[in-house]
Parts: C-alpha cells; sequence; structure tokens
C-alpha cells in the first residue's frame, strides 16, 4: 500500500513540474493565443477561424507590425469549464498578450470575465453576444464580426422590403435562438404565422417541414448553424418546398455548410457582411490562397479572423510592440487596416460598425459552391445596444 | 496476474469486489497511517501543490488542480453508491448542477453568504435525491441506470429552459460567495484550501460511513439483497440513504464548482458529465473511495497533458481506457495493488 | 387541415421509430444475450453511414454504396468483437462501460482524422427523389416512405429469424439462461459473434439508410445510443417485440411533442405560457415517459421470463 502512493505520488508531482516547466522561456516578443471549437459538431467552424488567423499570419511572415508572434491554438471542445481551463492556461501558462476567440457566446461568457480580470486583450472573431454590447462593455474587449442580432434584422428587413405578410419562424431552443427571433421582428412588421423552437441538435425536421407546409407562409425564416442547417436544407429541398416557400436564413447556409448541402441550397438566401466574390481590395487574393492552401471556399468565420489578424498587424505597428497596452488599444479601437468587408469601423461599444447584405447560394466554375452578394441592405449599421456602453476615460 | 481468460464459472463475488472488504475478522488492522497511506500522500500532495506552483503559472495550475479535486469531490460521493451499493447512477452530474444553480440563481437575487448557498445547496440536493431516489430504486441493474439517466435529462431541460438565468447560454456570477460579508474566497489561495479542506472532509466522512454498520448493510445488499432482507434489514432504505447522502455531497461539488469557475451552465449537466463521473470512478478502481480520487485526478490531468500533446489526443486517451479495462481489474488502483 | 397534419406527423414518427428499432434491435440482443453493455453500438450507427458515404462516393450509386457498406460494416463489427469485445464478456458491467466509451473516443476521432470534422453529403438516390403527394397539399418524401419500408422489411425478417430458426431459437434461449445454453453443447463463443456481428449490421444499416436524409458527421451516433438504450429499458431488455414498440412509441411521442406540445398546453394556458412551457417540455417527455414506464413496470413493458 504504501509502495502504490509513492508511485502515485511521484507520477503526480513530477506530472505538476513539467507542467510547470513547460512555459520557462517565454521572453517573445509576442504571443497571441487562439481559443476556438475544434471538436465535437462544430469543429469546422473554429478549424475554419483557425486557418483564416494563422493564414494572414503567415503572409505577414510570420509577424505582427513587425512583431515577430507566436500562436498557441486551443480548443475550447464546445464546452465552458472546459474553455475556461483552457483559456486559463492560455493567460497564466503561455502568458499572452492577447486571445483571440471563441466561436460560440456561450463559451465567451465563460471566458469574459477572466481574460478582463487578468488585463489581457479579448478579440472575438465571431461570437458578438448583446451581453458585452450595452452596460457590460470592457476597454479591453473587441469584437471584430457583429452584433449577434444584426445578420437576423437584415432577414426582418429583406422580409419587410419584399412585402411578405405572412412568415414562419423555426430557430433552435437556446439564446443565440431565442435573439435570432427577436433580432428578425425588430424591422419585419407583418404577421409570425408561428414560430416553432425545435431541440438544439435536432437532425430531423420532417414534424416542422409538415407543419410549414400546411401553414403555407409567404417565407420562412430559420437559424440552423452547423449540422442542424446541413439536415433542415437537404430536408427542405427533399420536401419539394424550395422553390414553393422563400428560405430565409441566417447562419445555417454558408461556406461551412455548403460542401454538405451543395445543390439543395442552390438559391438560398442568408445575411453576411461579406461574401467570397465581393469587390474589395486584397478579397480576391485572400480567397484564392485558402482555397490553395485549405482545398476549401473560406467562409465568414474564415474572413473574420483572418481581419482580426490584419486588425492586430495595424495596431502593433501603430503602438510600436504591445509594451504599452493603452496605446494598443487605442491602435486596435481606431481600426486603420484594409478589411475584406470594405467598411469597417469600431462602435463605442467596440463591436463593429460595418455594411450589410443579403447573400445568395451559387456554384462556382470549379465546382465548389459559395455565397454570393445580392444586394446591400444596411448601410455603416451599428447595433442597439451601443448607446448603453459607457465606457470608463 | 492478467486474468482475461478466466472462464464465466467464476464466482462473481470476488470479480467485483477489491480488497479491502472483508479482511477485518482475522489479522489485527494495521494502523491508521498505513491503511490511509495513499489517501494521506493524495492529500499531502494537493496540501503542498500551491508551492511547487510558484514556479510560475501557478494560476493555471492550482485551478487545474482545484477542478480536480472538485470533481473527485464528486467522483467519491459516486463511488458510495455505485463502488458500495452498485446503484450506477447515470444522473449524478444533476445534482453537481443543483448545486451550481443554487449558488447561481441566489447570486442572481444577490444573496452571496456562502453559508446560505450551502444550506440551499444541500437541501435541494436531499430533496430531489429524496424524490428521485424513491422512485429509482424501485428498479435494477441497468433500469436503474437509465431511469436515473432519465432525472439528470430533466434537470439538464429544465436549466436549459431557464431564461431569466442565461438559459444554454449559462449565467455568469458577479463573485465568489461571501464570507460574513467577506470576500475572502477571492483570494485562489484561501479558496484552494476551502476545497481540500472539503475533499478531506468528505473523505473521511465516507470512510467512516462506509466502515460503519450502515456501510456493512449496504455492502451486504449490493452483494444479496435476499439474504439482507431476511436477516431483517430494509436494503430499500439503506439504500435510499446512501443515496441522498450522495446526492448532498455531489450538490456539495457543484457548489464548489461554480464557484470555482464564476459561471454555470447546463453544459455542467449533461449525460456525458455523469457519464464522465461513472468513468472516473471505474477508471481509479470503484468501490475504495481512494480509487475515486485517483480516478478524477488521471482523467483531468490526462486530458489536459494529453491535449497539449495533439489535437487528435482521444486517439489516445480512447485506447488507453480500453487498456485499462481489459488489462487492470479494478481500475488504476488495482492494477497497482497487483504490481507490487 | 389538422388532422393531417397530424397524419404526417405519425408517418414522420413511425420513420423515426423505425430507425430507432434498427439499432435498438442490435443492442437489446447484445445485452440480453451476452449481458454485455455495448456503449459502442451508437458509433458503429456511424460507421455504417461513413461507409456508405464512402462506397457511394466511390461507386457513385446509393444503392451500390449501401450494399458494400453492409457487409463492411459487419466486418468492423466482427473485427471490434475479436479485438475488444471477446475479452470483455466476464468482466463486471462497468468494465464494459470503461472500455467502451474508450472506443467511442477513439472512433469519433477517428472518422474526424479521416474525413474531416464538416458534416458530409450523401445523395438521395434518383429514383427516391421527390415528394408523392400524400393528401391534397401535402407532400412526403418518397425517401422517407421508402426508409419506413425497409425497416419494416427488416423488422419482419428479424421476427421470421428469431421465431422460426435454430439460430434464433439459440438467441431466445441464451437472452433467457445463457449458461444453460452452453451447458448444452452449444458454442456459445460463435452464438454471441452472430449475435454482435448481426447487431453491428443492422445499426450499420441504420446508419447507411439516414445517410442522405441526415448529415454524416463525427459523434452522429451518441445522442441516438442514449436514445436507444431508453427503448430498450421501455420494450424489456433482449425483447426485440418489446425494441420494436418502445421504437415506434418513442419515435412517435418525440415527434408529435415536439409539434404539438404547445398546442395542447394552449387549451389550459394563455398562449405566451403555453408555447414556453411546451418548449420546456418537448425535449423531457420521452424521458418522463421512461421514468412513467419503469415506475410501473421497473423491468419494461415486455420484460423477458427468466
Amino acid at each position: 500500500m504504501t509502495r502504490i502512493s509513492k508511485h502515485l505520488g511521484l507520477a503526480a508531482l513530477g506530472l505538476l513540474a513539467t507542467t510547470a516547466l513547460t512555459h520557462a522561456q517565454d521572453a517573445d516578443p509576442m504571443k497571441v493565443g487562439v481559443i476556438v471549437t475544434l471538436s465535437g459538431p462544430a469543429a469546422s467552424l473554429g478549424e475554419q477561424a483557425r486557418d483564416g488567423f494563422q493564414l494572414a499570419i503567415e503572409q505577414l511572415g510570420g509577424e505582427l507590425g513587425g512583431v515577430p508572434v507566436e500562436v498557441v491554438v486551443a480548443d475550447d471542445e464546445q464546452k465552458p469549464d472546459v474553455a475556461l481551463t483552457r483559456v486559463n492556461g492560455l493567460i497564466e501558462r503561455e502568458d499572452v498578450d492577447v486571445v483571440v476567440g471563441p466561436i460560440f457566446s456561450n463559451i465567451l461568457q465563460a471566458i469574459h470575465k477572466p481574460v478582463m480580470d487578468a488585463g489581457r486583450i479579448l478579440i472575438s472573431p465571431n461570437a458578438g453576444p448583446s451581453s458585452y454590447a450595452g452596460a457590460e462593455c470592457n476597454p479591453n474587449f473587441f469584437v471584430t464580426s457583429y452584433q449577434n442580432d444584426q445578420v437576423h434584422e437584415v432577414m426582418g428587413r429583406v422580409a419587410q422590403d419584399r412585402g411578405y405578410e405572412r412568415v414562419f419562424i423555426m430557430v433552435p431552443n437556446y439564446q443565440a435562438g431565442r435573439d435570432s427571433a427577436a433580432g428578425f421582428k425588430r424591422h419585419f412588421e407583418g404577421e409570425i404565422v408561428d414560430e416553432v423552437y425545435t431541440q438544439l441538435g435536432q437532425l430531423d425536421f420532417s414534424a416542422e417541414l409538415a407543419r410549414i407546409a400546411a401553414m403555407q407562409p409567404d417565407a420562412v425564416f430559420t437559424f440552423m448553424p452547423g449540422g442542424m442547417g446541413v439536415n433542415l436544407v437537404r430536408q427542405y429541398n427533399q420536401a419539394g418546398m424550395k422553390d414553393r416557400i422563400p428560405f430565409l436564413s441566417a447562419f445555417t447556409v454558408d461556406e461551412s455548410t455548403l460542401p454538405a448541402q451543395q445543390d439543395a441550397a442552390l438559391g438560398m438566401f442568408g445575411a453576411m457582411t461579406w461574401a467570397p466574390d465581393m469587390d474589395t481590395p486584397g478579397n480576391a487574393e485572400f480567397v484564392d490562397a485558402y482555397i490553395a492552401k485549405y482545398g476549401k471556399v473560406p467562409g465568414s468565420y474564415a474572413m473574420q479572423a483572418y481581419d482580426t489578424a490584419m486588425l492586430l498587424d495595424s495596431a502593433v505597428e501603430a503602438a510600436g510592440g504591445v509594451g504599452d497596452q493603452a496605446a494598443l488599444l487605442e491602435a486596435i479601437k481606431a481600426a486603420d487596416f484594409q478589411s475584406l468587408r470594405g467598411d469597417f469601423a469600431f462602435n463605442d461599444n467596440q463591436y463593429p460598425i460595418q455594411d450589410f447584405y443579403l447573400v445568395e447560394v451559387a456554384k462556382r466554375d470549379d465546382g465548389m459552391f459559395q455565397t454570393q452578394i445580392v444586394e446591400q441592405v444596411f448601410d455603416d449599421y451599428g447595433d442597439v445596444y451601443a448607446s448603453e456602453c459607457k465606457m470608463g476615460g | 496476474m492478467l486474468d482475461t481468460a478466466s472462464p464465466a464459472a467464476k464466482a462473481p463475488a470476488t470479480a467485483t469486489t477489491p480488497a479491502d472488504a472483508p479482511a477485518a475478522s482475522a489479522a489485527p488492522r494495521p494502523p491508521l497511517w498505513r491503511r490511509e497511506a495513499l489517501a494521506l500522500a493524495l492529500f499531502a500532495f494537493f496540501a503542498v501543490a500551491p508551492a511547487i506552483a510558484q514556479v510560475g503559472a501557478e494560476g493555471y495550475l492550482l485551478s487545474l488542480v482545484i477542478r480536480a479535486m472538485i470533481f473527485a469531490i464528486a467522483a467519491l460521493s459516486l463511488d458510495l453508491i455505485l463502488g458500495y451499493g452498485a446503484l450506477v447512477s447515470f444522473g449524478h452530474a444533476a445534482f453537481v448542477g443543483i448545486g451550481c444553480y443554487a449558488v447561481g440563481i441566489l447570486m442572481a437575487h444577490a444573496v452571496p453568504d456562502i453559508f446560505v448557498q450551502l444550506l440551499v445547496t444541500l437541501v435541494a440536493s436531499a430533496l430531489f435525491a429524496f424524490v428521485t431516489g424513491a422512485i429509482s430504486l424501485r428498479t435494477k441493474g441497468v433500469y436503474f441506470i437509465m431511469i436515473t439517466l432519465a432525472f439528470g435529462q430533466m434537470v439538464y431541460f429544465l436549466t436549459t429552459s431557464l431564461a431569466p438565468y442565461g438559459g444554454d447560454d449559462g449565467l455568469t456570477l458577479p463573485s465568489r460567495s461571501t464570507v460574513l460579508g467577506t470576500d475572502v474566497l477571492e483570494n485562489d489561495t484561501v479558496f484552494y484550501y476551502l476545497v481540500l479542506a472539503c475533499l478531506v472532509g468528505v473523505y473521511a466522512l465516507l470512510r467512516a460511513i462506509v466502515g460503519s454498520r450502515f456501510g456493512r448493510v449496504l455492502r451486504g445488499t449490493k452483494e444479496n439483497a435476499v439474504r439482507m432482507q431476511a436477516i431483517g434489514y430494509d436494503p430499500y432504505r439503506y439504500q435510499l440513504a446512501a443515496y441522498v447522502i450522495a446526492g448532498m455531497i455531489a450538490g456539495l461539488a457543484g457548489f464548489l464548482l461554480a464557484n470555482q469557475l464564476e459561471f454555470v451552465s447546463p453544459a455542467f449537466i449533461s449525460w456525458q458529465r455523469s457519464g464522465e463521473l461513472i468513468i472516473m470512478v471505474v477508471l481509479g478502481g470503484m468501490g475504495t473511495l481512494t480509487g475515486a480520487i485517483v480516478g478524477a485526478m488521471s482523467f483531468l490531468f490526462l486530458e489536459e497533458i494529453l491535449a497539449r500533446i495533439t489535437q487528435d489526443w482521444k486517439l489516445i486517451f480512447g485506447p488507453l481506457l480500453v487498456l485499462v479495462a481489459l488489462f487492470a481489474r479494478g481500475g488504476i488502483l488495482g492494477f497497482f495493488r497487483r504490481a507490487k | 387541415m389538422y388532422t393531417t397534419l397530424i397524419l404526417v406527423q405519425t408517418l414522420n414518427g413511425l420513420q423515426f421509430g423505425i430507425i430507432l428499432f434498427l439499432i435498438a434491435a442490435g443492442l437489446t440482443l447484445v445485452f440480453g444475450v451476452m449481458d454485455f453493455i455495448n456503449l459502442a453500438h451508437g458509433v458503429q450507427y456511424m460507421i455504417g453511414a461513413y461507409f456508405a458515404f464512402a462506397f457511394t462516393t466511390w461507386t457513385g450509386n446509393f444503392g451500390l454504396g449501401l450494399l458494400l457498406a453492409l457487409p463492411t460494416a459487419l466486418a468492423f463489427g466482427l473485427l471490434l468483437e475479436a479485438l475488444v469485445f471477446r475479452h470483455l464478456y466476464d468482466k463486471d458491467h462497468l468494465e464494459q462501460v470503461l472500455a467502451t466509451f474508450g472506443i467511442i473516443l477513439f472512433l469519433n476521432q477517428g472518422v474526424k482524422v479521416i474525413w474531416g470534422s464538416s458534416p458530409l453529403f450523401v445523395p438521395v438516390p434518383d429514383f427516391l427523389q421527390g415528394s408523392i403527394v400524400l393528401f391534397e397539399g401535402f407532400f412526403y418524401p418518397v425517401y422517407r416512405l421508402a426508409i419506413i419500408g425497409a425497416g419494416l422489411a427488416v423488422a419482419a425478417l428479424l421476427y421470421v429469424l428469431v421465431n422460426y430458426t435454430r439460430a434464433g431459437m439459440l438467441v431466445r434461449a441464451g437472452a433467457t439462461n445463457a449458461k444453460m445454453v452452453a451447458a448444452l453443447g452449444v458454442d456459445i463463443r460463435r452464438l454471441f459473434m452472430i449475435v454482435f456481428g448481426f447487431g453491428a449490421m443492422l445499426a450499420g444499416f441504420a446508419g447507411a439508410m439516414v445517410a442522405p436524409i441526415l448529415s454524416v458527421e463525427p459523434g452522429m451516433g451518441d445522442n441516438l445510443l442514449i436514445l436507444a438504450f431508453v427503448v430498450i429499458v421501455i420494450g424489456g431488455i433482449g425483447s426485440i417485440r418489446g425494441a420494436f414498440l418502445a421504437a415506434l412509441i418513442i419515435g412517435l411521442v418525440d415527434t408529435l411533442g415536439r409539434t404539438f406540445a404547445g398546442d395542447v398546453l394552449r387549451l389550459f394556458l394563455e398562449p405566451g405560457a403555453a408555447s414556453t412551457i411546451g418548449r420546456a417540455v418537448a425535449p423531457m417527455l420521452i424521458y418522463i415517459l421512461m421514468a412513467a414506464v419503469l415506475f410501473f413496470r421497473p423491468a419494461g413493458l415486455f420484460p423477458v421470463k427468466r
């Protein structure tokens, strides 16, 4: 018995010692921690963000603003408590200057406080919940994607402009889903014939589709990220409804899901700040480089991460390194970089002010699928929460 | 040593219960420090870990160890019913969740006092354990596993629909619990030792319970419920009492978890979490108490270390679990026992 | 309108139930006959879907892909049996849980390494494309009807196999008393292997069949595994008949519950509260059902007599 305990005790001590020692040499000029979802059903979104960020770093010659940079990637496994442990690791063990991530709002909810408490800079390349856009805004926190509601608002505006009178809403039964429905309704004044909340992770939508078919609405609005969207789109198509009832969506048909949806998604609508075919400086080069390197068409997740790296590049250069955090924060807020989206500026709450577009799924010449710009819906659009943000100083 | 090919005829009793059960009558019991050497070594390790961690990233390392200790508490509680009572609860994360949400909801209503929160946690988890246990214990074996899963899932879906408390996104706590109006728990070292004290306390309590007449009846029920009934014990009442105790301790673990993370989420209550708790207990060696601590530590530390080596760490971790199941009867502890 | 909606939803529930049955059938046999808790049964469903994807892409034909996927799923199941499961039969239930949990981790990650993490696409075969008109204004996808048909055919085949063949008789006897069967001189290991391989193939078949309507992705079997356990526990472990009925019940309750829970509550509550509560209760329904069934019948609806 004593022998066992000695074995185990030694093993445990050794383990602790190795974990403690691996971070001995961190005198590097700059370190960025990227924490995104790399396992589970939504892994492909995190992979896009990671790849987009790393592509930018590679193009910048391994430097941000002339400072050599080391990128440490961590997987949050889409579990809030795992994310918390990993982000603690990034801060304490890797001693990163900036944390970039995450993909999902609920993960952001978990890691926001520890990163802020540690006085580091957090830049979200995707999640943009309302919770940190208003009174809870923070000088160390930036969002380079959008405020979540905005994308849904685009669709509400489109439905309104097109004169749809009866719209059917179907979203997953979780916070982001409920926010999505609320965002849609902000600009849509017609009748909501029914609001269906599906189980998160639901894969068979036959029940809901039958209901839609029975109600015969003018259009359907939905928000089904990841695998849910793949299934919904294909089942919608199989049920023969695509040609009869227009399909308005957010995060349901995009470059992360199109490889699995393919022809089934052709002609379906989405809302975004960007599309691969957009005619902005550097965009075509970015798309080509991404395809050449990873064999897939980049989606907004990759674009936003790429933009985040470019934003950091401009800011580090302007601030002359990462030594002076106040200067760095100011330089980030200035957003003096060329976004792939064209117009880009930070609002008072450090969420973006940018243009929003209606996009449609189309087939590329090389046989792959992508979204394409149909029309601009909002110009230099900020979110509704920014007015509540009173940033100290 | 590696008894894989033993034919089915073997008596099941020897196969399932690891060493420390019967011995008592014949040989004189070895002194306490020898019997509990492994547990004492583990606690000593936990006690000095903050000093070792001074090397650098102490916050990170300590949070890892705190996490391991909290899961060890939850695993210990599960070991009481699983290892000693053969009651495999597949909804144990629900109790952890009740502890988490007791803290979260009280915080949201500006009741940050540790004693109030702890009281609510224990009462709520005891009540839940009593009601669901009373129903679940009508069933046996796999049916018990599944009915506890059902109750766990109900709590899970309930918390995801608690929109005022964040729903699926979870709830960020403004601070840790306060002690008599002070925020001493904000200090990570203080919190660390609080968790350690809870772990030691829970271990001592469970050790006492297991060694008492109550524990012997519980174990007897596991081996042969009919016989226990014949000699005048009502297995149901003993099992229910054990279930309630286990639920309360798991609730305590939830209370600590919420305080450590300053965040609560339905993700803590998913069936995968309940499954992981079972895996921890079995991995360490069930029915030994110490095994639960070893299991929780190995599970979490391995996960953390392997994840650092490769993104595809599950390709290594999965087969490791298979190997333990195949070659280490009685989990890690059983393996080391036989290796000496 | 409402009655036709209910009818269509009933069909959907049936289709879901059939898929559940295909998975649960193997699980209940392996459990009933071999007293073996196989958590890795869900990944066999996933593997079936991935094989269907691989072979359909390779041959360019779903029918051919399905035909190739079945023996491959069977072979894969047998390989797992020989490598791991065979050595676990005499072990404690929880050690089986530990090992099969390890296999889940490994295979979920394995398919991700091989095929990537994005959901994959399997096209619906041409002759099963589109929808047919069931009622005026109502369309139902042909492919889903095909799933119902194929599933019922398999169920019938299973019924015949289990009730009218020697192997089936042994399986039934094994579910009641495995030791007795062994004592009668039957090669119990071979029987186990057959049951196991057959169960793996059924799960693989289910996975291959749903590949064109659901997305093929890592971990797709995890939630279905839990549902399959719910099914076999409600049905009574070891009972094919129980699994069949329970699978249909669960399929119907889940599908109809999701659609109508809010509507039913609206009869008693004001609309806002009704839809809020309906949303919270709908996903819980099958678990409430299971708890209720086990409360009144602690060994399921059709307990196998021992």
